[in-house]
């Protein structure tokens, strides 16, 4: 395609560079101030006249937020913090890949009753926002007992990535042509074994993103988090910032290290995968 | 295991633990939430959940002049939001086309919001955005454009604007990567006939590149319609609905009535108004989506 715009000129070919350049600067720096702010000693936070670039850059508020400082009593839970949030974010991630795959070879593979309907009833329940489903599931899971449970949420991260997971998935396995798999039966292949040798090899990169998607989902979500957890026994990161906020004032230092704590693996993974994120896009959910 | 391989059944077998875990989690829930929107069921006095009063909670919303207020803000915020996210992806994605050195890096950093957690942009927003130590008003300074701070989140349109602000910012990528996708896709032919007919830049992009990008776009307001909501946990952050309400959207409302005033039935009946309204707005891109969808279908 940019072959066929070949005949710009120079100027314009600097102005495209100058605009990118300009757009990804809007779109780097919030995020990068606030991994700076993790990193100044607090006299830098509130000086004034500002100071852009750290100075004198300490890992001191990192220490602070396990409580590790010298002058310290306690500091605040965050090891559970991140230990929950590791259980909940992976457990139900691997949970609803599982269930979404099965839901989503169904729909690709097979014609069956009611599966238009089922389609959009699943879509469906992906329009709830969350804060709408805090309320009754609140009330139901203080009656079950499973208020404040990682299993509780998890629970919950399953319904909410399972819609997502089954519609990614179908578009991918409805590009895998189903002769495929046909072949490999009539070789003497289950429909079992032609799934797992034949048909889920191919998948392989639409599960990726699928996994992707369910795990930064979770890892990041904050509405039903923040009403169904109550205590180090399930409350995840981004409950845990709340930490950090008295009714007037933020403790702006500790705040932006979690923050950086939250940051870090969910970009370290993107990073990793973006190839089979934005496969993920564009083919099984778009075509 | 004669239940597994009857080929009947194995559609159904596959699909019943997302039936489940949706019944479960989403349907049940909601039947609670629809029964109680009929009780004037209060968190402090379990016993009034079984109590019915029929429509009154409902009646009462439409008489109140806070809830029109929320849900006509959040019409205002779901369009503008979601108008500018278009325009500026758009604009975005059809630079990043143009580049052909590194998109691969730029996709990449193209991609940074996305990965951020709603409730992290509040907080950093609500940062970059404070009077005294944020980034918006320390550039300010330092360019001489201000002498006093600018209460960014504490006057009313100020703050509507900071928190509009943040929203975009958060899900301008969306757009943009799912409409560089559908510029990657763009036939070659159509615009190389065009111009050797003569047609300019801008005859192309309207009438070839844009209807293309049609169904892209309808892609991407369905997914966003979807998740707007998510705009709750942002709004929380930063001003929690504040100053005196300004900011206030169904969403900051709802959870206000429900958890802070314990009356849940009333904020339930508010929750059936907005899920309403989300769903009328996904149903709404949905079959522009698939309109746009045959229309292509026709050309090709």
């Amino acid at each position: 395609m940019s072959a066929s715009f070949a005949m710009e000129r120079p100027w314009q070919r600097w102005l495209i560079r100058i605009g990118v350049f300009l757009a990804m600067a809007i779109l780097c720096l919030p995020g990068l101030w606030v991994v700076l702010t993790a990193f100044r000693p607090n006299i830098e936070v509130l000086a004034r006249p500002p100071v852009w670039i750290p100075q004198d850059p300490t890992l001191a508020n990192f220490y602070g937020i396990f409580g590790l400082l010298p002058d310290q009593q306690q500091g605040l839970p965050v090891a559970a913090y991140v230990r929950n949030s590791l259980v909940i974010s992976l457990t139900s991630t691997a949970v609803a890949v599982l269930i979404g795959m099965m839901g989503g070879y169904a729909f690709a593979r097979y014609r069956f009753r009611g599966k238009a309907g089922l389609f959009v009833a699943f879509m469906l329940s992906r329009t709830v926002p969350g804060v709408a489903l805090s309320l009754p599931l609140f009330t139901l899971w203080s009656r079950i007992g499973i208020l404040d449970t990682a299993f509780g949420l998890i629970l919950v991260y399953l319904a909410i990535n399972v819609p997502f997971t089954i519609w990614l998935t179908d578009g991918f396995f409805r590009q895998i042509p189903a002769d495929l798999s046909e072949a490999a039966q009539i070789d003497g292949c289950t429909r079992w074994q032609a799934f797992w040798r034949i048909e889920f090899p191919l998948a392989r990169s639409g599960l990726a993103s699928a996994a992707i998607f369910a795990f930064l989902t979770s890892w990041n979500e904050y509405a039903l988090a923040s009403q169904l957890t109550r205590t180090t026994a399930s409350k995840t990161m981004p409950v845990g910032l709340m930490d950090f906020t008295a009714q007037f004032t933020v403790d702006w230092s500790g705040m932006s290290a979690m923050a950086v704590l939250i940051i870090v693996p969910a970009l370290a993974l993107t990073f990793m995968v973006q190839k089979h994120l934005i496969a993920g896009l564009t083919f099984g959910g778009v075509k | 295991m004669s239940l597994l391989s009857s080929p009947r059944a194995a559609p159904y077998l596959l699909l019943l633990p997302a039936i489940l875990v949706i019944l479960a989690v989403v349907a049940v829930p909601l039947g609670v939430s629809l029964w109680s929107s009929f009780t004037p069921y209060n968190l402090t006095r379990p016993a009034t959940l079984y109590t019915f009063i029929g429509w009154r909670n409902y009646q009462r919303l439409m008489q109140e002049p806070d809830f029109w207020w929320a849900f006509g803000r959040t019409l205002v915020f779901v369009t503008v939001t979601l108008n500018l996210e278009l325009v500026l992806g758009l604009g975005l994605a059809l630079l990043v086309n143009r580049i052909t050195a590194g998109q691969r890096v730029l996709r990449t950093i193209m991609m940074f919001p996305m990965m951020f957690s709603p409730i992290l942009v509040g907080f950093q927003f609500k940062y970059i955005f404070n009077d005294a130590v944020g980034l918006v008003n320390n550039a300010l300074f330092d360019l001489g454009l201000i002498r006093e701070p600018i209460p960014w989140l504490v006057e009313g349109t100020l703050a509507n604007i900071a928190v509009m602000t943040a929203e975009v910012w958060m899900s301008t990528s969306v757009f943009a990567i799912l409409l560089l996708a559908g510029l990657l896709a763009l036939p070659k032919e159509p615009m190389e006939a065009a111009k050797v007919d003569g047609c300019g830049p801008v005859q192309v992009f309207r009438h070839i590149t844009l209807p293309f990008l049609m169904p892209f776009i309808f892609i991407a307001m369905t997914i966003r319609s979807l998740d707007v909501a998510r705009a709750y946990d942002m709004v929380r952050i930063m001003t929690n609905g504040g100053p005196a309400g300004r900011t206030e959207l169904l969403w900051t409302l709802m959870a206000r009535i429900g958890y802070q005033n314990s009356q849940m039935g009333m904020a339930n009946a508010m929750g059936y108004v907005s899920i309403l309204t989300s769903i009328l707005f996904t149903v709404y891109f949905y079959r522009r989506l698939v309109a746009a969808r045959r229309y292509m279908e026709g050309v090709e």
